[in-house]
C-alpha cells in the first residue's frame, strides 16, 4: 500500500479534518486503525481483504479489448471491466474493506450514505457477508431514480433510510449520515463511499480502490506490453477515478483524464443557487465541505450548490481532495461531456461491444468519443459499473431526446410515463 | 461588552441561540431583543450555512427557513448592526462561509475584520477542531475577538490540551454525545465533561439537550459558569411560524421561555451556595 503522503491527511492544502468535535476520537481512531490495518497490515488485515476480495468480490477482474471501439477511434482500447465485480460496481473494493476494518476495530454497526445506490448496495453486501447490522442514507430523489438499488439493499438485509431535506440527493445523505454518527459514534462505523470527507477517509478508500489500477498496471504490461498512453475514469466523488489512476501517478508519460458531468450546462443558475452540473473539478473552487478542504461548487457566499447529472452517482457537489490536488498540479486533467453525450455513449457501448454501462461509466465513453486524439495510441477505460440500475432512467431520458444511437423507445413511452414521473417533475 | 465581563459577574450566563434570520429577518430582529429582555447575558447568533452537518432536526429546520428569507454573511453582518440589544454577540457557523467571504485567498481574515466592524465578540465554529483552526485563531487575535471551542464527551486529552491553547471567551461543553435539540433530560456526561476540563481558566458554559428551568438549574449545579439553550428556543420560533402567530406573540413567549432559563441558572447557584 501508500504512502507517503502526510500523515494528518492534506494533499497541498486540500484534505484535512473538518467536522465537529465530536466526531474528532472517532476520525483519530479511524486513522490509527488505517495505519495499523491497512499501511501496516497488523494482525493480516490487508491479507484477509485481499483474499476475501477475491473470494467474494471475485477478483482479479479482467482487462479487455475492445474491438469495436478501437477500430472506432483507430487506437488502442482497453476495458477494466469493474462492471464485473461483485455486486456490479468498482463499489465493492472499498465497502468490503471498510467493513472488514469496523470488525478490526470492534464496531458494531454499520451506517453509509449512497447516491446511485451502487455504494448502498456495496456495503449492504459487505454488511451481510461479515455479519454486520446495516443502515443506509439516501435521498429521496435517488431513491426515486435508483429503485432496483434500493431493493437489492433491503434484500441484503439493510435499512435504508430515506433523507427528505434539500433536493434529496448525496450531498444531502452524507450530512444525514454524519449526524447519525455523530449522535451513535462509539459503536458504529460510517462507511463513507468515495475518496471525500476527512482524512483517513480520502486515503484510505484510494487505497482500498487502488486494487484497480494496481491490476490494470499489470495487465496492460501483459497485453500490450507496455504502458497505456492514458487511463479514462469518470469523476463524481472520485473513487473509481484514484482507484484507476494510483499506481499510474508516478508514470509521468501516462495521461489521466478525469471525466465529470458536464449536466445540461456549465453555467451557474445564482438565482436558483443550482449548478446544472456536477463538474466541482472543471468549475469549482475551493472551500470546505464534510469534513475536507477541496473543490466544490458553491456561491460566492460559500453556501453550496445542489448539483447535477442524470447519473446519481456523479450528482455530488464535491470532490475528493487528493483529486483536487492532482489536478492543481496538472497530474490529472479534468474534462467533462454533458448529459446527451453521456447518453448517447451508454447506448453505444451497449450496442458495439455488449457492455451495458453505468451512467456514470457513460461519461468517460463520452469523452473518447469526443476526444479520441487526446488519449494516444493506447488507452484504459474504467468501467466503473453496469448500467442495470440506471436502465429506469435510461428510458425516460432518451425518449426525451433525439439520439442516433438509441434504440426506437415507442415500446418504453407508457412505461416511462407511469412509472418516472417523480423524477421529471423536479427537473 | 466583552465576554470576559459577563462571566466576571457571580452570576451564571444565559447564552441562548437563535438562527439570524428566521423566519425572517425583520421577526428575527424582534426575537433577539425578546431574548435579552428575557435575560440573555449572550446571545449566540447563528450565521445558516446550508450543509449543518452537526445539526439536529430543529435547528436545521431552522437554517432552511433563515436561507430561504435570503439570510446571507452580509445580510447577518448588517443584521447584528441593527439588533438593539447591549449583550455580546457571538457568531455561531461553520468553517466555509469564513474561509469563502470576501476572498478565500485571504483565508478567515476578511470574515473577522467585517465581524469585528460590526461589533461581534466571538466565534463558535462547529466544524472546525483546534488543530485547522490556526489561521482563524490568529485573525481572531489581530482583531481581539474571541474563538470558542466545544468540548464533547468523546474528547481525549490529548485533544483537551490542543483546545486549551487556542480556546478563549468560554468554553462550550457539549452535554452529550450527538447532535443539537432539545432534550427531556440532562445528561450525566457534563458533570463528568466539566471535572476533566475544571482547572481551565476560561468559564464553561453547558448546552446540547436544555430545555427548562429545571435543567439549567441542575446544570449550573453541576458546576457551569453558563447554560447554552438553542433549539428549545428555536422550537417556539417554529411553532409560531407554523401557526402564522403575530410576531409579538411569539417575541413574548421567547421572552417567558428566557425568563424561565435565566432564573432556574440563578436557581442553580442558590442551590450550590446552600449545600456548601
Amino acid at each position: 500500500m501508500s504512502t507517503d503522503e502526510p500523515a494528518d491527511g492534506s494533499f497541498g492544502q486540500y484534505g484535512g479534518q473538518y467536522v465537529p468535535e465530536v466526531l474528532m476520537p472517532a476520525i483519530e481512531e479511524l486513522a490509527d486503525a488505517y495505519r495499523r490495518y491497512v499501511l501496516d497490515n497488523e494482525d493480516g488485515f490487508m491479507d484477509e481483504f485481499r483474499e476475501r476480495l477475491a473470494d467474494f468480490g471475485g477478483r482479479p477482474i479482467p482487462l479487455q479489448r475492445a474491438d469495436r471501439l478501437s477500430e472506432r477511434y483507430d487506437t488502442e482500447v482497453y476495458l477494466k471491466r469493474e462492471d464485473l465485480l461483485h455486486g456490479g460496481a468498482h463499489k465493492l473494493n472499498n465497502a468490503l474493506g471498510q467493513v472488514l476494518l469496523a470488525k478490526y476495530m470492534g464496531k458494531d454497526r454499520i451506517i453509509a450514505e449512497t447516491g446511485a445506490g451502487q455504494h448502498g448496495t456495496a456495503t449492504a453486501m459487505a454488511a451481510a457477508y461479515l455479519d454486520m447490522p446495516c443502515e443506509i442514507y439516501m435521498g429521496e430523489t435517488d431513491i426515486a431514480r435508483q429503485r432496483p438499488n434500493v431493493f437489492r439493499m433491503r434484500i441484503n438485509g439493510a435499512e435504508v433510510n430515506p433523507v427528505t431535506v434539500g433536493r434529496g440527493t448525496l450531498k444531502e445523505a452524507i450530512s444525514e449520515t454524519m449526524r447519525d454518527w455523530a449522535t451513535n459514534v462509539e459503536d458504529t462505523h460510517y462507511v463513507i463511499g468515495s475518496i471525500v470527507g476527512p482524512h483517513p477517509f480520502p486515503s484510505m478508500v484510494r487505497d482500498f480502490q487502488s486494487v484497480i489500477s494496481e491490476e490494470a498496471r499489470e495487465q496492460i504490461q501483459a497485453k500490450a506490453g507496455r504502458l497505456p498512453d492514458s487511463v479514462v475514469a469518470c469523476a463524481g466523488g472520485g473513487s473509481n477515478t484514484m482507484g484507476a489512476f494510483h499506481h499510474f501517478v508516478s508514470d509521468e508519460d501516462v495521461d489521466l483524464f478525469a471525466v465529470e458531468a458536464g449536466g445540461s450546462s456549465l453555467t451557474v443558475d445564482e438565482e436558483e443557487g443550482v449548478a446544472p452540473n456536477s463538474a466541482s473539478l472543471s468549475t469549482g473552487n475551493e472551500g470546505v465541505l464534510h469534513g475536507a478542504r477541496t473543490k466544490l461548487l458553491q456561491d460566492g457566499d460559500g453556501q453550496i450548490m445542489e448539483s447535477h447529472s442524470v447519473s446519481a452517482g456523479l450528482d455530488y457537489s464535491g470532490v475528493g481532495p487528493e483529486l483536487a490536488h492532482l489536478v492543481d498540479e496538472g497530474r490529472v486533467t479534468p474534462v467533462n461531456v454533458d448529459d446527451d453525450a453521456a447518453l448517447e455513449a451508454f447506448h453505444r457501448l451497449s450496442q458495439d461491444e455488449g457492455i451495458i454501462p453505468a451512467l456514470e461509466t457513460a461519461h468517460a465513453f463520452a469523452f473518447l468519443e469526443e476526444h479520441p486524439e487526446r488519449v494516444g495510441d493506447l488507452t484504459i477505460v474504467n468501467v466503473s459499473g453496469r448500467g442495470d440500475k440506471d436502465l429506469e432512467t435510461v428510458i425516460e431520458e432518451t425518449a426525451k431526446r433525439d439520439l442516433d444511437v438509441a434504440p426506437d423507445m415507442s415500446v418504453f413511452e407508457q412505461v416511462g410515463a407511469g412509472r418516472l414521473g417523480s423524477r421529471g417533475d423536479r427537473e | 461588552m466583552s465576554l470576559d465581563a459577563v462571566f466576571d459577574s457571580e452570576e451564571p450566563a444565559f447564552v441562548p441561540y437563535l438562527a439570524a434570520g428566521d423566519p425572517s429577518y425583520e421577526a428575527s430582529l424582534e426575537y433577539v431583543g425578546a431574548l435579552e429582555r428575557g435575560g440573555a447575558d449572550v446571545i449566540e447568533l447563528g450565521l445558516p450555512f446550508s450543509e449543518p452537518i452537526a445539526e439536529g432536526s430543529t435547528i436545521q429546520s431552522a437554517i432552511v427557513r433563515a436561507l430561504q428569507a435570503g439570510m446571507t454573511p452580509e445580510r447577518y453582518f448588517e443584521f447584528v448592526e441593527e439588533v438593539d440589544v447591549d449583550v455580546p454577540i457571538v457568531c455561531m457557523t461553520y468553517y466555509n462561509l469564513i474561509f469563502q467571504y470576501g476572498d478565500s485567498e485571504a483565508g478567515p481574515r476578511k470574515f473577522v475584520e467585517r465581524a469585528a466592524e460590526v461589533g461581534i465578540s466571538g466565534f463558535v465554529v462547529v466544524d472546525l477542531p483546534a488543530e485547522e483552526a490556526d489561521p482563524l485563531r490568529e485573525a481572531c487575535d489581530e482583531f481581539g475577538l474571541d474563538l470558542i471551542f466545544i468540548v464533547a464527551p468523546t474528547t481525549t486529552d490529548d485533544r483537551l490540551d490542543s483546545m486549551r491553547e487556542r480556546v478563549s471567551g468560554y468554553v462550550y461543553v457539549q452535554a452529550r454525545t450527538g447532535v443539537t435539540g432539545a432534550r427531556e433530560d440532562v445528561s450525566d456526561q457534563t458533570a463528568e465533561t466539566l471535572e476533566r476540563i475544571s482547572d481551565w481558566d476560561v468559564p464553561k458554559a453547558v448546552g446540547f439537550g436544555i430545555k427548562t428551568g429545571e435543567h439549567a438549574e441542575r446544570i449550573v449545579r453541576a458546576g457551569a459558569d453558563g447554560v447554552i439553550v438553542g433549539s428549545a428556543l428555536v422550537d417556539i420560533v417554529a411553532e409560531g411560524h407554523e401557526r402564522d402567530e403575530p410576531v409579538a406573540e411569539t417575541a413574548e413567549k421567547l421572552e417567558a421561555k428566557a425568563r424561565e432559563l435565566k432564573t432556574g441558572a440563578l436557581r442553580g447557584v442558590g442551590a450550590a451556595v446552600e449545600s456548601e
